[in-house]
């Protein structure tokens, strides 16, 4: 088999494994919702008070929460996608067999984590966004090119959300247990991909600095794309990066950590 | 053996599994300072939304930061009590499809006392203290005409809210039983309910508010209550005492979730496995 084949192949199991739980899919559907409206009327009235804060009309921050709501399982913002299996593998000593296989551990956990994403997109991120469509005014774009332009600044945000979580779950080899990493990353996730605020709506100094970090490439970037608010290759070219420096970073690691390791478990 | 003979036995089945795992959490003491600190932190996420507002903003739907706060740490606090004693629930459904929830029905002690302890986890302290904070804070800065009435109001408001909070718990646990995968809807009501109390009911639709007034009762928690103490106008143009319905409303809430409860329990299919 092609290695290619290979990936893809490990990336229709992620996707498959996740379109098992139906019940747990719909129920997420309606959460994503709930919150989706609740955000809606806070953000309303945000902007009722400060018109054009961070640049957007009303119309344009209910786009902006109603695709965070897409994506806010999509892109695992609170942590909870591969990274989470992964950590488990390497605190029982099973990263052990996945060392052994003939394929690239990187590419596997994230061929594995794009079928997941992929997944939760459809599956879980389309049916609240349409909802939000429409019951609220939103600021769609009419031709085809924005969102195609979407499209791809999602993908990318999805390999920058992988990036970020693998970093945190390597760090299991030395730490041996993940739950302190995950509280972080989902803090961290939680607050600065801009899921309780659009970063473009975060104050002075402090909001220039979020807009530069990573997690900026994941909600901010796709709807900026999509309301046509950043030159989209601007918006490529900066999550592109992150993912080169991330998964480069990610690659080093796991390259020490392989090296050093002394596999746990009996 | 009567009502009463059960909810003793339930407390203090309840008492002994929870402090099972509060000495099991406390073996790991710099994990549990770590986690609970986290947890604490990761609540405050909410608040810092809130702050992030507030310094462009002078007042949400006509309220002022302090009020906000005042409203934020009521819900926070009575929400993180209920987190705490009822919060771990959410098991329920994975306990339910790997055949384990069969193992608590035959032991003999209540089932919802057993399920209520499971996986008792003391680091929701950090949410409590979190939202306790933020309501001490309010309590200074907001401006209030205290009266004996409205100084005894916020105590009552806390623990009823907390009480509305564990129905929600047990009412979705319930649920659970029917829907094992769908473990995840209670949060919009549990989690959303707290987050949708942390603003102002004026910031919402008007057929939104009257939902959360009338059919689930989750403005009795503090908008209606806070309304009082703050010398608000109602939401909806409730009658004046409403203010002082949360403990009526809280009794019913618990009597109607224990209904769905014994419902839920008595609808149960084994997955045999």
């Amino acid at each position: 088999m092609g290695a290619g084949r290979l990936y893809v192949t490990v990336a229709a199991g992620g996707f498959r494994r996740y379109a098992t739980y139906r019940a747990a899919t719909a129920a997420g559907v309606f959460t994503n919702t709930v919150f989706g409206v609740i955000l809606v009327y806070t953000y309303l009235a945000l902007w009722d008070e400060k018109p054009h804060l961070g640049g957007y009309d009303q119309a344009q921050a209910v786009t902006y929460v109603w695709l965070g709501q897409c994506l806010y399982a999509t892109l695992a913002i609170q942590g909870g996608g591969a990274e989470k299996d992964l950590m488990d593998r390497i605190r029982t000593g099973e990263i052990a067999v996945d060392l052994y296989r003939p394929a690239d551990l990187q590419l596997w956990w994230l061929a594995s984590d794009l079928g997941r994403s992929l997944f939760q997109l459809l599956g879980r991120g389309v049916v609240p966004f349409a909802f939000g469509a429409l019951f609220f005014p939103m600021a769609l774009p009419a031709g085809a090119g924005p969102w195609l332009a979407c499209l791809v600044a999602l993908l990318l945000a999805m390999v920058v959300s992988f990036a970020i979580r693998y970093l945190a779950a390597l760090s299991v080899f030395w730490l041996l247990d993940g739950m302190g990493v995950s509280q972080a990353v989902m803090i961290a996730g939680v607050f600065f991909s801009g899921i309780v605020l659009p970063l473009n709506a975060f104050p002075g100094a402090f909001g220039d600095l979020v807009q530069v970090l990573p997690w900026a490439a994941q909600i901010q970037m796709p709807a900026d794309v999509l309301m046509d608010e950043i030159d989209p290759w601007r918006a490529f070219a900066f999550q592109a990066a992150w993912a080169v420096v991330l998964l480069a970073a990610g690659r080093l690691l796991q390259s020490a950590a392989t090296r050093r390791v002394v596999v746990q478990g009996g | 053996m009567g009502e009463r003979g059960r909810l003793a036995e339930g407390l203090r089945a309840y008492w002994l599994i929870a402090g099972m795992w509060v000495r099991s959490a406390m073996t790991y003491r710099t994990s549990f300072v770590v986690t609970m600190c986290g947890n604490g932190l990761m609540t405050a996420m909410d608040f810092v939304a809130i702050l992030l507002m507030y310094a462009q903003i002078d007042s949400l739907g006509g309220w002022t930061l302090p009020e906000v706060a005042f409203l934020y740490g009521l819900s926070a606090t009575s929400f993180g009590i209920a987190d705490l004693v009822l919060g771990s629930m959410d098991v329920l459904g994975a306990r339910i499809r790997d055949g384990s929830f069969d193992t608590l029905l035959v032991r003999p002690a209540p089932v919802l006392a057993q399920i209520g302890a499971d996986r008792f986890a003391v680091r929701r302290l950090g949410r409590i203290t979190q939202g306790g904070a933020v309501l001490g804070w309010a309590l200074a800065a907001v401006d209030i005409d205290w009266t004996l009435p409205k100084v005894l109001l916020v105590p009552v408001m806390v623990v009823s809210g907390a009480a509305i909070f564990c129905s929600l718990f047990v009412a979705g646990a319930a649920f659970q039983i029917l829907a094992q995968d769908a473990s995840e809807v209670q949060n919009a009501f549990t989690y959303g309910g707290t987050t949708l109390l942390q603003y102002p009911p004026t910031v919402f639709g008007k057929d939104l508010v009257r939902g959360v007034t009338f059919m689930l009762p989750l403005a009795f928690v503090n908008w209606v209550p806070a309304s009082y103490v703050l010398g608000r106008p109602y939401p909806l143009d409730l009658p004046e005492w409403a203010a002082f319905a949360p403990p009526l409303v809280a009794v019913a809430c618990c009597a109607a979730a224990g209904l769905a409860w014994r419902a839920g329990l008595g609808a149960y299919r084994s997955t045999g496995s």
